[in-house]
């Protein structure tokens, strides 16, 4: 069902509770994280796939493992419930 | 056909119904516990799963678009994607749950993550008029977002939650003038009592907020053509505005499950402490769970109450004990009782909480101080510690969260280097108790209309 395109689009999520502003994902992805105002971090879940190699060190570079890296999610969108 | 009820499910069929965090997260759960049987989820928006916190932050200040909030998926979950699909029924013996196109999908166990929606303002008072605005969706930030680029002379933010305040700062942040009611005396005052409220209250001020505590609005009028003209508060005075945003709090979305026999309603649906829904009349249902804003539940950390956490950390918590609890057998089970966390970014601040502040009777600022913005309060009841919000200090949550995992005494003994000589702990103020009282129903924090 789930077919993966031969670049899979790059998807991250950052749980912003263990998050403690270190910045080092900051310095090592600026394009996709920045800080907004003093410790708030920002950034982009779905980033042109071109910065593939900057977002993967940024998420091994985080000292406290926030930023959790995944593809695409490739639902079907259907109406169409089954009768079973 | 058929696995027994009370043994531990791996193949067969489970239903999620709500496919957004809590569903999403549950759903890759379930695979990494080893289920190998027909997953299907039942979402009734279109999109795939997003992110809800950004809307009211990034998304509505302009930085980041909605095609830029979609939640990874972290593993492949093999799994059948009913969106754009209400679930309108359940049939709980006949373990059937009905779709609003008539048709039904049968399960061998469900996870009920259907989440919670914003209280709309009641029609009667102007909730139909154009401009009147809530939060929750994508759509609701892009039509809101929408309304910001028209350049308003006004927006009127009621109620000073967490949402409300996000909204005021984006809102600030886009140059437009914002008028805030709140019907406590301070921000946040529910949630963080009105010692820590007052001094977010100065946020508020000092970006150019006409903030008006102790009010609530009494109406919102229109033009004849039905736009929104202006809202008429309880103090008799007006405020002209053409957009307002509704922050006052959450409904559950459990119409779906009335007439099932769950216990459910706009304050949730209740489970155990293992995430199994109950039944009205209370006794837990088997093949039925819940996760998610949308669940109650007794956490054994604060008895004698349903508590209900509409956070982004609970949501991913609960959904893993829930696949859990639905993949094993009786003796693995296991109980849900997280640390509460979450975060909110307002007025160029990051404040983050853990444990449950409104439960207190007590608080302290124990690092910074209030006047310099960036500060750790610490919340004591009885003598206990129960949770702490820091601003713009992020770093050093981690210490209080254990000392309140540990039931630490209040005040804390903490010898941090950039705290005052001396803990002078006060009574934390929260509206509607009074001083040195313990709270009645504290824990079904965040009550309705005090928080997101
Ligand atoms: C504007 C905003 C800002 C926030 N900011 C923060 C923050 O800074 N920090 C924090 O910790 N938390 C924040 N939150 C809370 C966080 O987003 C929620 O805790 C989280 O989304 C809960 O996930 P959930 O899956 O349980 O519920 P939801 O995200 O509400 O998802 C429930 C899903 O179920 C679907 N559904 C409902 N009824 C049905 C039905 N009958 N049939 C099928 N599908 C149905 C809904 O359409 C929805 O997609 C914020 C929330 C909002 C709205
Ligand atoms: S590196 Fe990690 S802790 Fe530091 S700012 Fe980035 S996500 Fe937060």
């Amino acid at each position: 069902m789930i077919t993966q395109p031969p670049s899979p689009p790059l998807r991250l999520v950052v749980d912003l509770n263990r998050c403690q502003s270190y910045g080092q994902c900051v310095y090592a992805a600026p394009t996709v994280f920045r800080f907004h105002g003093e410790e708030s971090l920002e950034y982009d879940y779905a980033p042109d796939a071109g910065v593939r190699r900057e977002v993967a060190r940024a998420a091994a570079a985080c000292p406290v493992q926030a930023i959790t890296l995944g593809g695409a999610t490739e639902p079907a969108p259907t109406a169409s419930g089954d009768d079973r | 056909m058929t696995a027994p009820a009370a043994a531990g499910l791996r193949t067969g069929r489970i239903v999620v119904v709500g496919a957004s965090l809590a569903g999403l997260r549950a759903a890759e759960a379930l695979r990494d516990e080893g289920f190998t049987g027909e997953l299907t989820l039942i979402g009734e928006e279109p999109h795939e799963p997003y992110d809800r916190p950004p809307l009211s932050k990034a998304v509505l200040s302009g930085r980041l678009s909605c095609d830029h909030i979609v939640l990874p998926q972290v593993r492949n979950i093999d799994a059948r994607w009913l969106l754009g699909t209400r679930a309108t029924g359940l049939d709980v013996p006949g373990r059937r749950v009905e779709l609003a196109d008539g048709r039904s999908v049968a399960y061998d166990r469900l996870l009920i993550a259907t989440g919670t929606r914003a209280r709309p303002w009641p029609v009667q008072a102007g909730g139909r008029l154009d401009g009147v605005h809530v939060l929750r969706t994508r759509e609701d930030a892009e039509r809101l977002r929408g309304a910001l680029l028209a350049s308003p002379s006004r927006v009127l933010v009621i109620g000073a939650g967490f949402t409300g305040g996000e909204v005021a700062s984006s809102c600030r942040e886009l140059g437009l003038a914002v008028t805030v009611t709140q019907r406590s005396a301070t921000p946040l005052a529910s949630a963080l009592g009105g010692v820590i409220g007052r001094a977010t209250a100065d946020w508020y001020r000092e970006a150019g907020v006409d903030l008006r505590p102790h009010t609530t609005v009494r109406t919102l009028e229109g033009h004849p053509s039905g736009r929104l003209r202006r809202a008429v508060l309880s103090d008799g005075t007006t405020v002209d505005a053409e957009v307002a945003v509704v922050a006052t709090g959450a409904l559950a979305n459990t119409e779906w499950l009335a007439g099932s026999g769950l216990a459910a309603d706009h304050r949730g649906a209740v489970s155990d402490a293992g995430c199994r829904a109950m039944t009205a009349d209370g006794r837990p249902v088997e093949d039925v769970f819940v996760a998610g804003d949308v669940a109650r539940w007794p956490h054994p950390r604060y008895p004698g109450q349903l508590l209900r956490l509409d956070h982004w950390d609970n949501a991913v918590a609960q959904a893993r004990t829930a696949a859990h609890n639905i993949t094993h057998g009786p003796g693995e089970q296991l109980v849900h009782r997280p640390l509460p966390a979450f975060w909110s970014q307002q007025f160029g601040r990051y404040l983050k909480s853990i444990g449950v502040p409104a439960l207190a009777d007590q608080v302290v600022v124990t690092q910074g101080s209030l006047d310099r913005r960036q500060f750790v309060a610490a919340y004591g009841l009885q003598g206990r510690l129960v949770g702490a919000v820091a601003v713009d200090s992020p770093r050093v949550l981690e210490g209080y969260a254990a000392l309140v995992e540990s039931g630490a005494p209040f005040p804390p003994l903490l010898g941090a280097s950039d705290g005052p000589d001396h803990l002078d702990p006060v009574d934390a103020a929260f509206p509607g108790r009074a001083a040195g009282s313990p709270p009645d129903h504290a824990v079904s924090a965040p009550a309705p209309t005090a928080h997101r």
